[in-house]
This record gives structure tokens, sequence and C-alpha cells, in this order.
């Protein structure tokens, strides 16, 4: 492989992750490489969306390590955007979407220091990329379910990150919005840049994304797209959660701490 | 062409001499204002304007302190509140405001005397404490938030009771000042505390503003960039604590929630920008905090619960009559709607009435197809018709094919219903008489190119085309 110098984007290994009453994740172990276009998919409860907060350091890790770029996350904060999901927020809250897309810029700036010209400059080319710049001064409750999604990528564009993490960046968008955001992955990749989308549309994965990361509960299967969606191990990932692993995960947290 | 030009003139002349009137009206009232105003005044007894000068003139050393504590107060709690109603935790000012109430009462079991370190001390450790308990019920049970509120809201205010029914009876009522506020008893000392606390949250908010709109807009996103979200929620919970403390002499513990809720929720309605909620709830405040002194100096009243009442009348005239959110804005464009559908609902009678006689006369009486007079009077004035005689009416132009566009739209919307959605052909006329006044041209066109440009309806009634119907009407017009 090429790439074979350059630490991997990310990697965890045997990582444990247990989760407010809800299924968590046992032993996982990847790495994916930089300049990738990695898909994590899974049934529902799979651990999707817990897999890339726990890498975020939002939920507590029960056991293993997650490594960024070949370090831990705390020494390269900047160089990972985290896109959560659009539901997450209340899209009546007053500001509009500058003011959103600006805050892609604090993570660099701090507390303190106030967004200049060229922070300006970065966020309206993070709009124009998402094609929302005519919406820049609107109110982001006047925007449909796709444009709000534009405006959340636009924000971690912003950021001016290498690794981008995206909870379900696909649901609930209209297909002009869909297809635009797989140019925008595209083009994050071209530059050098690698992306991890939690994704549910079985259909779309395998032409959206160069790697894939099974999921249910453990690792099922990580490598490209060719090697690892196969019926079998698809099979593996949807077909009958393993009960007794599934149960135990379920007693486990619903006993009295 | 002569005759349309003469009916536009006498259309104009009509609109003007309706508009003509409200004028007048506003005349006789500018006239008979200063009159009202005498009349009510020489009602009122005159200590009343002995106390009105008193207030206005400023000379009066205790009104003063209590006129720029108030002020200052109101400014804290203005910003504060903000940050509340923008986290969704409104509540919380509530329950941190009775949860002070034992941390007072202690500091006075504990020294014996109103001494107000140990009483402040003791009133943020009891409030912070408060806001600790909440978060950790929320974070370790599956309770939400408000019910966890309401428990640690009671049960704090039930001890600050219990520990004041302790106390030997003489300093009872010097505490009652905490529960209910007296503004008349804010002096010298308090107001540096006030400015201190003021100072604090204003510098805070200058330099931590972008910090405070991540932590209420997207918390989770603020700590995967880095930014120190824990700490800036407790600096927030530990300020509105401080601003609670400084305003309880004042405002009373139960009340001082009102002038942190009510301010920002009434900027709330204004602005759909956060800082510019910030500011304007801060100014709301403080307006509210000068008219509700007023009102307790000149009335001789107790102060904090005029000054929430001054802010909850502030509040009850935004929401009335604010430009966008106001339910009286509302209820105008209801009306409007209703009459702009009455208005289409004529001109689509009318048309459908021509249509039966081949268009041909044009004129129509009050009262054919079911056309109320006033229904035509309502066309008449949007120059939509005009009257041709003592009881004739046809439309203009301009009706017309205003007319054709509303037939136009329900019997394409009926086709498209049959054709496309399956629906049966005597279960489209509803939907068409409420969709008809809301296709816009761009739904017309996308209609009219899936179905090939249809030309009858599914009832076999021919579907007005704009142009060639009206060029049609206006020949034989001509």
């Amino acid at each position: 492989m090429s790439s074979y110098a350059m630490p991997p984007a990310l990697e965890f290994h045997d990582l444990t992750v247990s989760y407010d009453r809800k299924p968590v994740l046992y032993g996982v172990d990847a790495a994916i490489p930089q300049q990738s276009l990695c898909g994590i998919i899974g049934p529902n409860g799979a651990g999707k969306s817990t897999l890339i907060k726990a890498v975020m350091g939002l939920l507590p890790v029960q056991g293993g390590w997650t490594q960024v770029f070949g370090g831990p996350l705390d020494q390269c904060r900047e160089r990972v955007a985290y896109v959560p999901q659009r539901s997450s927020v209340d899209w009546d809250f007053p500001v509009n979407v500058m003011d959103v897309v600006l805050m892609g810029r604090y993570g660099r700036l701090g507390l303190f220091k106030r967004a200049g010209v060229k922070d300006r400059a970065i966020a309206g080319e993070a709009l124009e990329k998402v094609q929302m710049t005519a919406y820049a001064t609107r109110q982001i409750s006047q925007l449909s379910g796709g444009q709000q999604q534009r405006v959340f990528l636009a924000r971690a564009l912003a950021q001016e990150a290498d690794l981008y993490l995206m909870d379900e960046p696909f649901t609930g968008v209209d297909a002009a919005t869909e297809s635009a955001i797989v140019t925008l992955l595209h083009d994050i990749k071209a530059r050098g840049g690698t992306i991890v989308a939690v994704h549910h549309d079985l259909t779309t994965a395998p032409t959206y994304f160069d790697r894939l990361l099974l999921l249910n509960m453990r690792l099922i299967a990580a490598g490209t797209t060719e090697e690892v969606f196969t019926p079998e191990l698809l099979q593996k990932t949807y077909g009958g959660r393993l009960t007794v692993l599934s149960e135990m995960a379920f007693k486990g947290i619903s006993k009295p701490e | 062409m002569t005759t349309e030009t003469d009916s536009l003139t006498k259309e104009f002349r009509r609109e003007r001499k309706r508009r003509g009137l409200t004028p007048m009206v506003y005349h006789v009232a500018i006239l008979f204002a200063p009159v009202a105003v005498v009349a009510i005044a020489s009602l009122v007894p005159f200590a009343f304007w002995t106390r009105v000068v008193r207030f206005f003139s400023f000379s009066d050393g205790f009104l003063r302190a209590s006129v720029l504590g108030t002020l200052l107060l109101a400014l804290n709690c203005g910003l504060l509140g903000t940050l509340l109603v923008a986290r969704r935790m409104a509540m919380l000012g509530d329950t941190l405001s009775h949860a002070v109430l034992p941390g007072i009462a202690a500091g006075f079991l504990w020294t014996m005397t109103k001494n107000p370190v140990a009483l402040v001390s003791g009133a943020i450790f009891t409030g912070v404490l408060s806001s600790l308990v909440v978060s950790w019920i929320t974070q370790s049970t599956r309770l939400k938030p408000d019910a966890a509120l309401s428990v640690v809201l009671t049960v704090f205010f039930a001890a600050g009771i219990a520990l004041i029914k302790m106390l030997p009876d003489g300093n009872k009522a010097g505490l009652d000042r905490f529960l209910y506020g007296q503004t008349a008893a804010i002096a010298g000392g308090d107001i540096v505390m006030l400015s201190v606390a003021a100072g604090i949250t204003l510098l805070t908010l200058l330099i931590g503003y972008r910090g405070f709109l991540v932590l209420a807009f997207d918390e989770t996103f603020g700590r995967t960039c880095g930014l120190p979200m824990r700490v800036l929620h407790y600096v927030q919970m530990f300020l509105t604590t401080l601003a609670i403390v400084v305003s309880m002499e004042a405002v009373g513990v139960i009340l001082v929630a009102g002038l942190l809720v009510i301010p920002a929720s009434t900027a709330w309605l204004f602005s759909t920008r956060l800082h510019r909620i910030l500011w304007l709830s801060a100014l709301l405040g403080m307006a509210a905090a000068l008219t509700g002194i007023f009102v307790a100096f000149t009335g001789q009243m107790g102060g904090g619960a005029t000054l929430v009442l001054c802010a909850g009348l502030m509040f009850a005239a935004a929401f009335l009559f604010s430009p966008r959110s106001g339910l009286a804005h509302r209820a105008w464009q209801w009306v409007q709607h209703g009459r702009r559908i009455r208005r289409e609902d004529t001109l689509k009678a009318i048309y459908r009435h021509l249509e039966t006689r081949g268009f041909s006369p044009a004129e129509i009486r009050a009262g054919e197809a079911g056309c109320t007079p006033a229904d035509l009077r309502a066309l008449d004035r949007r120059g939509l018709g005009e009257w041709t005689g003592e009881s004739a009416f046809r439309l203009t132009p301009e009706g017309f094919r205003e007319a054709c566009r509303m037939v136009r739209n329900h019997r394409l919307w009926e086709l498209y219903l049959t054709q496309r959605a399956g629906y049966a052909q005597d279960h489209v006329h509803d939907s068409a008489e409420e969709m008809e006044h809301l296709l816009a041209e761009e739904n017309i066109a996308e209609m009219m190119r899936v179905l090939g440009n249809p030309r009858t309806d599914p009832h076999g009634k021919p579907i007005p085309s704009l142009d060639e119907t009206f060029a049609a009407a206006t020949a034989r017009h001509a």
C-alpha cells in the first residue's frame, strides 16, 4: 500500500463502550487509512453512532483505545471535525446560517478570540461549497431538512479538518442535497481528507464509499467495499442478532450501579 | 380604451373617499386626548402628583439608590435570563432563586446578625448546590429535568422556611424581605454589590459570548472542538446565583425569577439573533424596572411585585402586538386571508354564472350567482369589478383574468387528482375548493406539463386558459 508510511486517520483497538441503557460495543478493532471514504453500516442499535461518539470523547470508554492520526485525540482536535445528527439541535434557535458556520472556526480561535476577516472568508467558502451562499443571513428555522444538513456540513468544512466524522449525513435529505453531499465527500477525499460516516441505506452504501465497516455491537468486518460488501458478511451483520450477547448487554446495564 | 380610463378614474376617486375617513378619526382623537388626560388627572389625589414630581426631580437620595440599584439588577438579570431561556433552562432560574433561601437563613443562624458576607456566602453555597443536585439527579436517573427541578426547588425552599421558623421572633420580619422584596431597602452598600455583579456578567459575556452561544446551540459540538463547555456551564450557574443573591433583598427570592425570564422571553418575540436578544432583554428589563419602581414609589407599594408586573405587562404587549409573532398581527393576517378567499370565490361564482350563458351579456345583478351586494362591492373596491348601472355589475379585465385563474386552478386540480392520484370524480371538488386559492403558477405549469395541456376537467367543463379565454372575452366585450 502506498500510504503505508502514514499513520491511519483513525484506529481503534479493543474498543468497548457502554452507553446509557442503549446497546454497546464490544472489543472493536479497526484502522481506517488516510484519504479514504469509509461508511459505517449495520442495523439499528448496532452501535454505529456510539462508535463515532466514543471516538470524539463524547461517551466514556470502558476499555481499549482510539487513536487519531497516530496519537490521542486531544493532540490534534483541530484536525478532526464532527458532524452530529441534524436532529440533535433545536432548529428554532435564534441564529442565522452564517452564525452556525462560523462556529466551525471557534475551535481554532479558542474562547477569547473573535472571528476575523479570514475566518469569515473561510466560512463563506464553506457555504459556497454546499451551495448555500444565498442563505447566509437566513434564520435557521426557515431551512428545509436538506438545507439544515448542508449548514452542518459547511460548519464542519469551516473547521478545515483532515478527518470528518459524520453521523447519518444522508438521513432525511432531498435527492439534490444527497448528490451534493456525495460530490462534497469526494472533494474532501481528493484534497487528502478522510471521511467516516454512519450510513443507513444499504443500496447506496457500495457506490458512496470505498471502505466499509460492518458493525453489529461488535465488528463484523472492515475493509474495502469490494472485500466486505458481500452477501455472507451482510447476512452476518443484519441477520440474526447474537442473542446471548445482546441479552447480556441489556442485563449488564440495567442492573443497579 | 376611454371607457376603461373613465372607470379607472372613478375607481380612484371612490378609493380616495373611502380612505379619507380614517385620518378624520385620528384628528378627533388628537383633539380630545388632552381633555381626557386632564379629566383623568384631576381624579387622582394631589399627594400622588407630589410623589411624581419627587420621582422625576431625582433629588431624593433613597430613591436614587433604589432606582440605580434596580436598574443594575435588571440589567444583570436580563442578560443572564437570556442565557437560561436559550438553553431551555428557564425553570432553573426559579429553582436557584428558591434554593438560596436556606443559605440565607443558615447564614443568619450561624452569625445571629444580618452580616451580609455570611448571608451572601450562605445563599451562593445553597444556590450552586441546588444546581449540582439537579444535574446529578437528571444524569443518574431516568427523571426528566422538570421533575428534578421541582423536587429540588420545593425541598430547598422548605428547608429555608423551616430554618426561618427556628429564628427568634424579632428577626423573622427582617427575613420576610428576602421572600417578597422591598426596592426601597436598597442602600449604598447594595449598589456596590449590584454593580460588581452586573459588571462581572457584562465582562464575562463580552469576552465569552461565543462560548455561551455554542453552549446553548450545540453543546456536543462545542465539546468536540475542545471548548470548555462544562466550565462555561458552571460560570453561568455561578453568575445566575450571584445575580439572584444580590437582587433578593430588592425583589425577593420568589419573584426574582420573573426578572430573569420575562424580559428575555419578551425580547425573544422580537429578534431572531441571540446577541440582539441579549441586549434587548437587558434594555427591556431595565425599562420594566424603571416603570416598576415608579409605580411602587408613586403608589406606595412594595417594589418586587410591581417590577415583575411591569415586566409582565411588557410581555403581554409584545405577545399581542409584536410585528412578527404578535396575536394582533396574526389575527389581521387571518382576516385578510379570509377576505381574499371570499373575493376569489365570488369571482369564480360569477365566472361560472357567465359560462352557463356563453359569457353574454357580461353584466350580472346582485343576488345572481349567489353574490351579495357586499361581495360585489368588495370586488369593486379592489378594481376587479365595476358597477355599470344601478344594480348591474361586471368584471373589469383584471377581474375577469383573476376569475379565469381561479376556475382554471379548480378544474386543473380536479383533473390532476383524478388522473394522477387515483381519486374518484366525486371526491375531488372539496379538495379543489381549498387548493384553488393556494396553487402557485409554477405548480400550475408543472401540472399542465404532466397532464399534457388539458382542455377539459373530469366533469367535461372547459379549463380556461388565461391567454385564450381572456382574449376571447375581451374581444367579445369590444
